[in-house]
C-alpha cells in the first residue's frame, strides 16, 4: 500500500524537479551563449577591421577606466561586506554615506578654491597648495562618511538589534531616502561641481606600455593602498581580529571577553571611511555630485559584494574590480559582438557538433556534454537563421551589462567568486 | 510598549486629522460636464408653460445645451478653474518655475471673464517625468470644474497627462513641450502622442533640428556630425530631427548615440563616438550628464578639436560657468522678442521688469514669454465661448476646443501665434547662441536665427 504511493511520489517530485531543472539549464546555455557569441564575434570583426571596433590604444583606456572604477566599487563593496558579515544584513543606506562625504568634500573644495584669491594673487589656495588642498578634502570626506556611517548605526541598526534581519534591511532602504531628500533639501537639486585639478594631474603618464591619465592612475594607487591598509588592519590587529570574531560568531566573541557594540561600531566606521575615500576619489574624477549620485554606485557595488562572495572581504574588492571592467568594457565589446554573423561553414559543424553532444551526453547520463553541446547548437541555430543585432547606442545599456555580470554569478555560482562568509546563524 | 504603541498611532491619527482640516479647500465648486441634466431640470419649468400658444411673446430662452464634451457651469461669485502643471522640484525646476510665474503674470493681466475671476489653485509637479505627468493629471482630472491647463513642462510628462486631460475633456497648452510626437510631423500626419485637447506655445522641434542642421551646415560648414541624446522624448525627437535635416542637406551623422539619465562615465560613449572622427557632437541633452560630457571630453583621444553644440536644457547658469563649456553653441527658441506686445499690452522688457522685482532674479529658462502668451490665449479663448445665462456662467468645453483650433494671427510676446490642426501654435522662430565666456551674455549672444518660412522647405523635403 505504501510503496506504490511511494514510487508514484517519487516519480511525481522527480518529474516536477526536472521540469525546474531543464528551464534553469536554458537559461544557462542561452546565456552563456550570448556570451560567448559577444566575445568571439568582437574578436572576428576586430580582426576583420569593421569600423567601431577599439583600437589598442582605446581598448587599454577602457581597461584602465573600468580598473579605476573597479576600484572605487569595490571600496565601497567593502562596506556592504563587512557589515553583512557582522550583522547579517545588507546596508542599503551605504550609497547614501558615501554620496555624504563627497558632499562635504565639495564644500570644503570649494571654500578652498576661494580662499586666498586676492587682488595680487590670483590663483586660489586650491590652485598653490592643491596636494594639501586634496589631503584636507579626502580627510573632511572620511571623517564625514565615518560620522554618517556611525550615527545611523546608532539610530536605526541598533534599536533593531534583536530583530529578524529583513527588518533592518528595510530600514535601511528608509535611512537611505532620508538621507537622499535631507541632502536635496538642505542643498538643492543642482549638481554641486567640485573646483578642476590642476593640469599637471590630467597629463598622461606614460607606464611603458600603456599610457594613463594622471588621476585615474592616482585614484588606482589611493584605493589599492587603502584596501592593503583595510587588510592589514583587519588580519593584524586586536581590533580587526575582534571584528573577524564577532563575524564569525557574536555569542562566542561576547563570552571571550569582546565588547561586541564597539565592535560593531568600528565596522561601520571602518566601512564608512572606505566609502569617504572612494567619495573624494570619485569626486576628483566625476567632479559633479548631486544628492543621487550615492544611489547607482551605491546598488553596482553591493552587486559587487555579491558577486565577489557576501562577507568576504577579498571577494568584495575582486567584483568590484570585476564589476567595473564590465562595466567599461563590456558594451563596446561583447554587445558590439553580436553583430557578427556566424558563419554558415562553423555553424554546420557546430550544430553537428552540438547534437551529437547532447545526444551522447543523454544516452550515457554524461552530464558535462549537456551544457556545452546546448550552447554549439544555440550557435548552430543562430548561423543557420543568419542572427545578428546590431544594438544602436551600446553604452545606454552598460548598466545591463554590468548587471548581467550578476545574474550570471548568482546562476553559476550563487555564492559567488570567492565564497560567501556567512555569520554563525546562516551556517547550517 | 503596546500601550506606547497605541499611543504613537492615536497621536498620529489625530495630527493626520488636523492636517486635512486645515488643508487647502480650493475644490468648492459646483458640477462641472454631467450638469448638462442639472440646468434643464431647474429652469425647465417655466417654460413647459405656454408652449403651443401663437402669442406674440417668444419661448423663454433656454440655456445653452452641453455639447458632445460636456461643460462647465459656474454660479456667480465662482472662480474659473485652471490649472498650472509644470516641473517645480526636481533638477528640471529652472524650466519649470519661470513658466509658472508666467501664468501667475497673465491670469492677473487678464483679469476677470464676465464677472467671474480665475483662479489657478495649488501649482502641480510634473517632476519632468512620465510619472509625474500621469500623477498630476489624475488629480486634476478629477476635479470636475477644470477648464483648462498650462502645461506640462518636460515632453515625456506631456506624453502620460495629455492623454488623460484631453480624454476628461479638458484642454491642455504647454509653454515648452517641443516633442513632434506630441502634436505632427509637420506634413499633415499627427505624432504618436497626439491629443485632440493638446495645444502648445512651444515650438515644434522638428523647426528646432532643421534650424541646428542648417546652421551647422551653411554656417560653420561642416559636414560630419554625431548626436547624443538621453533617452526620454524630447532628446530623443530633437537628436532625430537634427539628423533627419542634415542627412537631408547633404551632411553625414556619423554617430547616433545615447546615454542614460543618472550616467557619470562617459568615457565610453565619447569613444565610441570619437572612433567615428565627427567634426561636430550636437547633445541637446540636461545637466548632469552635459556636465559630464564636457569635462571628460578633453581626455578622449580624436576629440580635441570637436565643436560643442548643446540645446537649451543645458543653457543653465551652472553648467555655463564650467571653464570647458566656452566655446560652446547653444539651440533654442529665438527670444529676441523686439516689441512685440501681447493683447494686455505687457511687451517682454515689461514683463522681465516686473519678473526681477518679483522674484529678485532673471528668468532661469527661455518659456516664459510662451507661458505668459499660452495663458493669455487660453482666457481669451475661454472670455469668447463663455455664455452668461440667468447669472450662471457656462463653459463648453468642445466649443473651447474649436475656438483654440481657429486661433489666427493671434498677438503674443513671442509674436503672431497660429494654431495648425495638430495644435502647434508657437512662432516657431529658433536661434543659436555662442557661449564666448560671459555666463549672463550667452544667452543674447545669437549667431544665427531661423523662422518657418526659412525651414519649412527642409522639414517637408519640398
Amino acid at each position: 500500500m505504501t510503496a506504490p504511493t511511494q514510487t508514484r511520489e517519487t516519480t511525481k517530485r522527480a518529474g516536477r524537479l526536472n521540469w525546474v531543472d531543464s528551464f534553469l539549464f536554458t537559461v544557462k546555455a542561452v546565456s552563456v551563449f550570448v556570451i560567448l557569441w559577444g566575445l568571439v564575434g568582437y574578436i572576428a570583426l576586430a580582426a576583420q577591421g569593421e569600423p567601431g571596433t577599439l583600437d589598442g590604444a582605446q581598448l587599454r583606456g577602457l581597461i584602465i577606466n573600468g580598473l579605476s572604477l573597479g576600484a572605487m566599487y569595490g571600496l565601497i563593496a567593502l562596506g556592504y561586506s563587512m557589515v553583512y558579515g557582522v550583522l547579517g544584513f545588507i546596508n542599503f543606506a551605504h550609497g547614501e554615506v558615501f554620496m555624504s562625504g563627497a558632499f562635504v568634500g565639495y564644500f570644503i573644495a570649494d571654500g578652498l578654491s576661494r580662499a586666498g584669491v586676492t587682488d595680487t594673487d590670483a590663483t586660489s589656495f586650491w590652485d598653490d597648495n592643491f596636494l594639501l588642498s586634496i589631503l584636507i578634502v579626502f580627510i573632511a570626506g572620511i571623517i564625514t562618511s565615518t560620522l554618517i556611517a556611525v550615527i545611523v548605526e546608532r539610530v536605526a541598526y541598533r534599536p533593531l538589534r534583536g530583530a529578524p534581519r529583513l527588518i533592518p534591511l528595510i530600514t535601511s532602504i528608509g535611512v537611505s531616502f532620508f538621507l537622499q531628500n535631507a541632502v536635496l533639501l538642505l542643498f538643492g537639486t543642482q549638481p554641486k561641481t567640485y573646483p578642476d585639478v590642476p593640469d599637471w594631474l590630467k597629463d598622461k603618464v606614460n607606464l611603458g606600455i600603456i599610457e594613463v591619465e594622471g588621476t585615474r592612475l592616482l585614484v588606482i594607487v589611493i584605493a589599492a593602498i587603502s584596501m592593503v591598509a583595510l587588510f592589514q588592519f583587519v588580519n593584524r590587529t586586536k581590533t580587526g581580529r575582534a571584528m573577524r570574531a564577532v563575524a564569525e560568531d557574536k555569542e562566542i566573541a561576547a563570552l571571550m571577553g569582546i565588547n561586541v557594540d564597539r565592535t560593531i561600531v568600528t565596522t561601520f566606521a571602518v566601512g564608512g571611511s572606505m566609502a569617504g575615500v572612494a567619495a573624494i576619489l570619485f569626486s576628483m574624477v566625476f567632479r559633479t555630485v548631486n544628492h543621487v549620485s550615492g544611489f547607482l554606485p551605491g546598488i553596482k557595488a553591493f552587486t559587487a559584494a555579491v558577486v565577489g562572495g557576501i562577507g568576504n572581504m577579498v571577494g568584495a574588492t575582486i567584483g568590484g574590480v570585476a564589476l567595473g571592467l564590465f562595466e567599461s568594457a563590456g558594451p563596446q565589446t561583447v554587445l558590439f559582438g553580436l553583430r557578427w554573423e556566424i558563419p554558415l561553414g562553423l555553424g554546420v559543424i557546430l550544430l553537428i557538433g552540438g547534437l551529437l553532444a547532447v545526444g551522447y551526453g543523454l544516452t550515457r547520463r554524461h552530464s558535462r556534454f549537456l551544457l556545452p553541446g546546448t550552447i554549439a547548437v544555440l550557435g548552430g541555430v543562430a548561423s543557420l537563421l543568419s542572427w545578428s543585432h546590431t544594438i544602436p547606442a551600446l553604452f545606454q545599456i552598460k548598466d545591463v551589462v554590468a548587471f548581467y555580470a550578476l545574474f550570471l554569478v548568482l546562476i553559476f555560482r550563487p555564492s559567488g567568486l570567492l565564497g560567501e562568509r556567512l555569520a554563525a546563524e546562516d551556517r547550517a | 510598549m503596546t500601550t506606547k504603541f497605541r499611543y504613537l498611532v492615536g497621536l498620529l491619527a489625530a495630527l493626520a486629522l488636523v492636517a486635512a482640516a486645515c488643508g487647502d479647500s480650493a475644490d468648492d465648486t459646483t458640477t462641472a460636464a454631467p450638469g448638462t441634466t442639472a440646468a434643464p431640470a431647474t429652469t425647465a419649468a417655466p417654460t413647459t408653460e405656454a408652449p403651443t400658444t401663437a402669442a406674440p411673446t417668444t419661448a423663454a430662452p433656454q440655456p445653452p445645451e452641453a455639447g458632445p464634451l460636456g461643460q462647465v457651469v459656474l454660479e456667480a461669485g465662482e472662480d474659473i478653474q485652471i490649472r498650472s502643471l509644470e516641473a517645480i522640484t526636481g533638477p528640471v525646476t529652472f524650466l519649470g518655475v519661470p513658466n509658472q510665474r508666467g501664468t501667475e503674470f497673465a491670469i492677473e493681466d487678464y483679469g476677470d471673464i464676465k464677472g467671474h475671476s480665475v483662479s489657478m489653485g495649488t501649482p502641480l509637479d510634473d517632476l519632468c517625468s512620465a510619472d509625474g505627468g500621469q500623477a498630476a493629471a489624475q488629480t486634476i482630472v478629477s476635479d470636475d470644474a477644470v477648464v483648462g491647463v498650462i502645461g506640462t513642462s518636460c515632453s515625456g510628462a506631456a506624453v502620460a497627462a495629455a492623454p488623460l486631460i484631453s480624454a476628461a475633456g479638458m484642454v491642455m497648452i504647454s509653454p515648452s513641450n517641443t516633442s513632434p510626437a506630441l502634436t505632427s510631423d509637420l506634413q499633415g500626419n499627427a505624432g504618436t502622442d497626439y491629443n485632440d485637447g493638446y495645444f502648445r506655445t512651444a515650438h515644434n522641434d522638428l523647426f528646432q533640428g532643421a534650424g541646428v542642421a542648417r546652421f551647422v551646415f551653411d554656417e560653420l560648414q561642416l559636414t560630419k556630425v554625431a548626436a547624443i541624446h538621453d533617452g526620454d522624448p524630447y532628446t530623443q525627437g530633437l537628436a532625430k530631427a537634427f539628423s533627419d535635416a542634415f542627412t537631408a542637406l547633404g551632411g553625414e551623422v556619423v554617430a547616433f548615440t545615447a546615454v542614460n539619465k543618472g550616467d557619470t562615465d562617459m568615457t565610453g560613449v565619447l569613444s565610441e563616438v570619437a572612433g567615428f572622427s565627427p567634426e561636430a557632437i550636437y547633445f541637446p541633452i540636461f545637466q548632469p550628464e552635459g556636465d559630464f560630457i564636457v569635462q571628460q571630453i578633453g581626455g578622449i583621444s580624436g576629440l580635441e578639436d570637436v565643436t560643442l553644440i548643446g540645446a537649451d536644457g543645458l543653457l543653465v547658469s551652472d553648467f555655463l560657468e564650467l571653464p570647458e563649456t566656452t566655446g560652446m553653441y547653444f539651440s533654442g527658441p529665438d527670444l529676441r522678442f523686439g516689441e512685440n506686445a501681447s493683447t494686455t499690452g505687457v511687451t517682454a522688457d515689461d514683463f522681465l521688469a516686473r519678473y526681477e522685482e518679483a522674484f529678485g532674479e532673471a528668468p532661469s529658462a527661455s518659456f516664459w514669454a510662451h507661458s505668459y502668451d499660452a495663458t493669455i490665449m487660453l482666457l481669451t479663448s475661454i472670455d469668447a465661448v463663455a455664455v452668461e445665462f440667468d447669472g450662471k456662467l457656462y463653459i463648453d468645453r468642445q466649443a473651447l476646443r474649436d475656438e483654440l483650433k481657429s486661433v489666427t494671427d493671434f498677438p503674443g510676446i513671442i509674436g503672431l501665434l497660429t494654431c495648425d490642426d495638430f495644435g502647434d501654435c508657437g512662432a516657431q522662430r529658433i536661434s543659436v547662441v555662442l557661449h564666448e565666456g560671459d555666463a549672463e551674455a550667452a544667452v543674447s549672444n545669437v549667431k544665427y536665427g531661423a523662422t518657418r518660412a526659412d525651414l519649412i522647405d527642409l522639414i517637408t523635403g519640398g
